[in-house]
Formats: C-alpha cells, sequence, structure tokens
C-alpha cells in the first residue's frame, strides 16, 4: 500500500479544494434532485460538493475518433496503392459504380475489377483480421491479467499451424485449408481450456488462471512438435507450409471476408459487451468476485469470443504475430487502460494497423510480397518502444 | 444477524480453520484477533465465500454458500489487507467498481450508480480527488477510497481485513472513528481483523481471538484483553494495562534480557 508517500499538500484541506477534472456539464449530470440552496447553509455546501464531484463516464471519443480516422486513412491508402498504375480519380469512380446510384462515369472495366476484386476485398480482410487479433490480445490481457498474453496464448496458432499442414501434406483442396486451420486452432484452445481449467473449485476463484496458460503453452508445444514432425516428413512442400504461416493476405478474396465475417461479428459484439467486467478484473479475480462477478462464466466466455475472431483470422490469413501484443498496449500507453477504451480502440487501430502494413508489404518490395508478419513487427516494434518511453508509460508502469 | 456454527477451512491437508461458531449481532462491530497465521484473514474470507468452508455460515438465515455471487456481493462488502489498486485508474472509477452487484450481466453503470458514489466521495472527504490516478494518493487516502468502493456495494455486512495496516498511528484512530461513524449511520455489522489490539478493545463490542484456527476465546472486549488469555496465545511479552477506563495492550521485553549493561 505504501506506494506513494503522504502528499504534503494536504488534499483534504479545505471543503471548496479544487475539484480537479470535473468536466464541464457534470454538476447538471448530478441530476435535480439537488436545489439550489443559500451558499452559508452546510447541508447546502455538502450537496454542492458531491455534486461537484459528480462522476464522469469514462471518454473514449477522443481515441475512438483518431483511431477511425487512421481506418479511414488506411483504406484509402489501401485501395488506392497497388501495382497496377490507377490514378485516384480512377479509383474514386471505380468505387462508386458498385453503388445502387451513382453518376454515370467512363471507368474502365479493369479499374472496377482491380478496385473490387484485388484490393478492396484485401484491404477489408486485413481490416478485419487486424481486429481480431488485435481486440483478441487486448480481451486476453484483460481476462488472465497479463500484459504478455496475445491471442495465440492458448494454442491458437499451433493448432491452426497444424490443421493448415494436413491439409497442405495431404495435398488437399486448398478451399479446405481454412476450415482446416480455424477447426485446428478452435480444437487446440478447447483443449487447453479442458484440461488446465479442471479441478477449479465452482465456488471460489484463483489458480485456474494460471493452469489454463500453463496448459496453453504445453498444448502449443504438442501440437507444434506434431505439426514441425510433419513438415520434416514432407519437405516438398514445406515452402507452402512456411508462406502459410508467415501469414499473408496475398489470395485475399470476397469468400474470405464472408467466412471471418460472421466470426468477426459475433467476437467484437461479446468482447465489447464485457468490456466493464474486464475493467472489474483489474482489481484481481478475488476482489472481482467479491464484487459480484462470476469469474468462470467470464473467463469462458471471453475466451470463447476471443478464440472464434483470431481462429478465424488465422485461418484467412495464417499466423501474423505481435499485432495482438502492440495495439492495446499502444492504446493503453496513449488513451488509457480502461477496456472501455482499450477494445474497441484497439479493433480499429489494430484494422488500421494491419491495412497499412499490408500496403508495405505488397509494395516495398514489388512485384514480389514480404510476409506481412515481417512487416507487423519491423514497423510495429519501434513505434511500441518509442511509445514505452514516453512519459505516460513510466507513470503507468512505476 | 450473522451466524458461524462450526467453520472449518482446509488449505490442503493443513487445517486453517476448525471448529468456530459465533454469533454477531447485526449493527455490531466483532474485532477478530490473534497472531499471525491463527485464521483471521480465512474467517474473513470465508464468510466473504472466497475460500471454500465446511460447517454453516449464515447471515439473516441464509447460508452463504448457496448464494450466487451478486446476491452475496450486496450482503457482504470485503476490503483485503492489501486490495489490488490499478494505478492509472481514477479514484471516481475505482469506487464505481463497487456497484457491480447492482448492475445487470453487461451492462454499464446508470446516473444512479454514479450518483450514490459520488454522494460516497462527499461523505468521505473524497470529492477533491475523484478525477485523480490512484497511483497519486497517500495511504491514508488510499484507505478511505478503498472503503469508499466497499461501501459502494450497499451491503449490511462489512468485512475488513486489518483496515488499519497501512496507516500510521494517527490515521489508524482516524480511520477506526470513520468506520464506526459510518457503522453507526448505516447500521452496518463490522467485522474486522485488527492487529493493534488496544485500538481493536476501544472499537469493537466484542472480540474473538483466534488461535491456530481455533476460537481460544470470545467476549466483550475487558474479558479478552487479559494477561492470563493472551499470554498463552501471543508469548510472555504481552501486557495489559488499564488507564483512564482504557485497556492498553503494550509489548514488554522480558525483564531478564533487559537488564541495562
Amino acid at each position: 500500500m505504501s506506494r506513494t508517500g503522504p502528499r504534503p499538500t494536504g488534499a483534504k484541506a479545505g471543503p471548496d479544494g479544487q475539484a480537479g477534472p470535473a468536466p464541464p456539464g457534470a454538476a447538471g449530470a448530478a441530476g435535480p434532485g439537488q436545489p439550489p440552496a443559500g451558499p452559508a447553509d452546510p447541508a447546502a455546501d455538502e450537496a454542492a460538493q458531491a455534486a461537484q464531484a459528480a462522476i464522469p463516464r469514462v471518454r473514449s471519443g477522443r481515441a475512438l475518433a483518431v483511431a477511425t480516422a487512421a481506418l479511414v486513412v488506411a483504406v484509402a491508402v489501401g485501395v488506392s496503392v497497388g501495382p497496377a498504375d490507377l490514378p485516384l480519380p480512377a479509383v474514386g469512380e471505380a468505387l462508386l459504380t458498385r453503388l445502387p446510384w451513382h453518376p454515370d462515369m467512363s471507368v474502365s472495366v479493369v479499374a472496377v475489377t482491380i478496385v473490387w476484386q484485388v484490393r478492396l476485398p484485401r484491404v477489408v480482410l486485413g481490416a478485419l483480421v487486424g481486429a481480431m487479433l488485435a481486440g483478441g490480445g487486448a480481451a486476453y490481457q484483460g481476462v488472465f491479467r497479463n500484459p504478455l498474453a496475445d491471442p495465440y496464448l492458448l494454442g491458437v496458432a499451433a493448432g491452426g499451424g497444424l490443421g493448415a499442414t494436413m491439409i497442405i501434406i495431404s495435398g488437399g483442396n486448398q478451399a479446405l485449408l481454412a476450415p482446416a486451420a480455424f477447426i485446428g486452432a478452435s480444437l487446440a484452445v478447447a483443449v487447453t481450456y479442458v484440461l488446465g481449467a479442471t479441478g477449479e473449485n465452482r465456488s471460489t476463484t484463483g489458480g485456474a488462471t494460471a493452469s489454463i496458460v500453463l496448459a496453453g503453452v504445453a498444448i502449443a508445444a504438442l501440437f507444434t512438435a506434431v505439426q514441425t514432425y510433419l513438415q520434416q516428413e514432407h519437405t516438398q512442400v514445406i515452402q507452402q507450409i512456411y508462406a502459410w504461416i508467415l501469414g499473408s493476405l496475398t489470395s485475399a478474396s470476397w469468400s474470405d471476408v464472408a467466412m471471418i465475417l460472421p466470426y468477426a461479428t459475433v467476437a467484437a459484439a461479446l468482447l465489447l459487451a464485457h468490456r466493464r467486467l474486464l475493467d472489474v478484473l483489474r482489481v484481481g479475480e478475488v476482489e472481482a468476485s467479491s464484487l459480484g462477478v462470476d469469474i468462470a462464466r467470464l473467463r469462458v466466455t471471453v475466451v470463447i469470443a476471443a478464440t472464434l475472431g483470431t481462429a478465424a483470422a488465422v485461418a484467412v490469413s495464417g499466423l501474423i504475430g505481435f499485432v495482438g501484443i502492440i495495439i492495446p498496449h499502444i492504446v493503453r500507453l496513449t488513451a488509457g487502460a480502461s477496456y472501455r477504451i482499450v477494445l474497441p480502440v484497439s479493433m480499429i487501430g489494430g484494422a488500421a494497423f494491419l491495412v497499412l502494413a499490408d500496403v508495405a508489404a505488397r509494395t516495398v518490395q514489388a512485384p514480389s510480397e514480404v510476409p506481412i508478419g515481417v512487416i507487423t513487427a519491423l514497423a510495429g516494434a519501434p513505434f511500441f518502444l518509442f511509445v514505452l518511453r514516453s512519459s505516460r508509460a513510466r507513470r503507468e508502469l512505476a | 444477524m450473522i451466524t458461524l456454527d462450526a467453520v472449518e477451512v482446509r488449505y490442503g491437508t493443513a487445517c486453517a480453520l476448525a471448529g468456530v461458531s459465533e454469533q454477531v449481532p447485526a449493527g455490531q462491530w466483532l474485532g477478530i484477533i490473534g497472531p499471525n497465521g491463527a485464521g483471521k484473514t480465512t474467517l474473513l474470507r470465508s464468510i466473504a465465500c472466497l475460500v471454500p468452508h465446511a460447517g454453516m455460515i449464515t447471515i439473516d438465515g441464509q447460508p452463504v454458500s448457496g448464494l450466487r455471487r451478486r446476491r452475496l456481493a450486496r450482503l457482504v462488502a470485503y476490503v483485503p489487507q492489501l486490495p489490488a489498486l490499478p494505478p492509472e485508474m481514477t479514484v471516481a472509477d475505482y469506487v464505481l467498481l463497487g456497484r457491480t452487484p447492482h448492475i445487470g450481466y453487461l451492462r454499464m453503470e446508470t446516473d444512479g450508480d454514479r450518483q450514490i458514489c459520488s454522494g460516497l466521495l462527499g461523505r468521505l472527504g473524497l470529492s477533491p480527488m475523484a478525477g485523480r490516478a490512484l497511483a497519486t494518493l497517500s495511504g491514508g487516502e488510499l484507505q478511505r477510497v478503498v472503503l469508499a468502493r466497499a461501501l459502494a456495494q450497499e451491503a449490511p455486512v462489512l468485512l475488513l481485513d486489518e483496515p488499519t495496516s497501512a496507516l500510521d498511528l494517527g490515521r489508524r484512530v482516524d480511520a477506526l472513528e470513520l468506520i464506526d461513524e459510518l457503522r453507526r449511520e448505516r447500521s452496518l455489522t463490522v467485522l474486522s481483523a485488527v492487529h493493534d489490539l488496544t485500538l481493536a478493545g476501544q472499537f469493537a463490542d466484542r472480540l474473538l481471538l483466534l488461535d491456530q484456527g481455533r476460537v481460544a476465546a470470545t467476549g466483550p472486549p475487558a474479558s479478552v484483553l487479559r494477561d492470563d488469555v493472551l499470554t498463552p496465545r501471543f508469548g510472555s511479552g504481552i501486557h495489559v494495562i488499564a488507564t483512564g477506563g482504557t485497556l492498553v495492550v503494550m509489548s514488554r521485553r522480558p525483564a531478564a534480557r533487559s537488564q541495562p549493561y
């Protein structure tokens, strides 16, 4: 408790002490129950003091606006940049031609096809994958109260990798790649959860979190071992397996978007719905349960939601690292640590980040592509370190 | 009314509490005392169902182990000895966490919840620091903030684990005085583990002396704060002196070893 020394300023000095950051209009929000009374009346003084302290909501507006602006810019850049040298007006016109009502325009069929069948699905898919990885990472960090948690913590990556490898080595239909990865990823998390959470006493709390995380480490090691063995036995497809594991959005199509969209929608809605409970969990599992939170239910729901979202992301894009760690922490360090801010802003910011990373991945070494995971780490790590060294970070981690 | 009947708690094979029976009438203050490891914290945690117990604990006749978490949190507010304090969280947001048992699953706080918390901040003299981050507060301020969060639960039973351990001597009296005022204002039943036996004797209606998980003595302070009751539990250095109607429990170095030079 003695993390701060006594403050010499005497914060309880005067009843009219500065109310600090009480927002304008907060007094009005305190409700109509406060009658305007004479300033000499001590009871009114007390009421005034209470009104002064009217509690503001957690405000995520500005951070959301910044993240949304970043996403708009990222999408604009994403549809405008590519090997086909389309001028900006042509891109704009091509976008508009698919709208139900649009002015007459003389845009080439090729431009429309490039924008609508190549660039746009790739941008939309990148945004969905980024949102799921960043949102999933934020949720895992919250529910496991561990800043190092990433969306792959419970075996999503290892399971997805094994599923994809099995399809590739069996020479199976490419269309089966995504479903197999999704099933492998979900299966790994399910096994982790069932094994890790057993023995947990239902009437109490605590202890289970660490054992779930450790079970995840074990399951990931097991799945990875099997995957590595299979891949070494089939060296002729090792290139293909590596390409999948490194992650990419190269073959993005609307059918990929259609595959991930339902999972992304459900996952995002579920995670956002738990934003207040994840804030309660910031005081720890024991205290949160003494405040009336059913920890087991909260944990299993958040893990299922995050797993659906990240497994779908892994299925369509392979293993893109680092997004789930850095984006939520950048949001925490710059906008605030409340999950009412961290969850939505991470999703939007993660979407923007991955779209931009993909633009870099397909342009820096065009016509060949750099694996997007290389870009996310190469661009993300320095920026993350910069934010980490900022003043706010020092305060937060002090 | 809180009733403990043959309460037993085991951690693995180790027995932390055994055969603890006690009744605490509504509105009373029970001070739980005893040497380190006696089971004070375990007793408080078992009432809040944070450790599983055998035997029976009831509040107004309802067994606590049969209640859902939310319902229990509306009956019992628990303040641990070392609460987790997210450094960036503001005082107001922290106190609002106490409204959780009154907020539906997946719902958000209402203006009513905010008003209750803002009233509590005013009552505890915390209004000026409502928007400050917890990391910027002193130990005494934090103690009141944590108390405000517990009161926000509006539970009739308050469990306090060593509420004064982080405070200096003067602040300890202030803190217990505040708890006593709030207890009278809101007719709260208070169970607190207290290290400082002198203060425990002045504030609690009854004392429960635990030793190695068992009840060693229980009753009004004057019947528990006695040399012959305390010495077998705390060792021979403990002495009780009555001055001006107050029982002062002091620790003194045994005479043989305190010979000067």
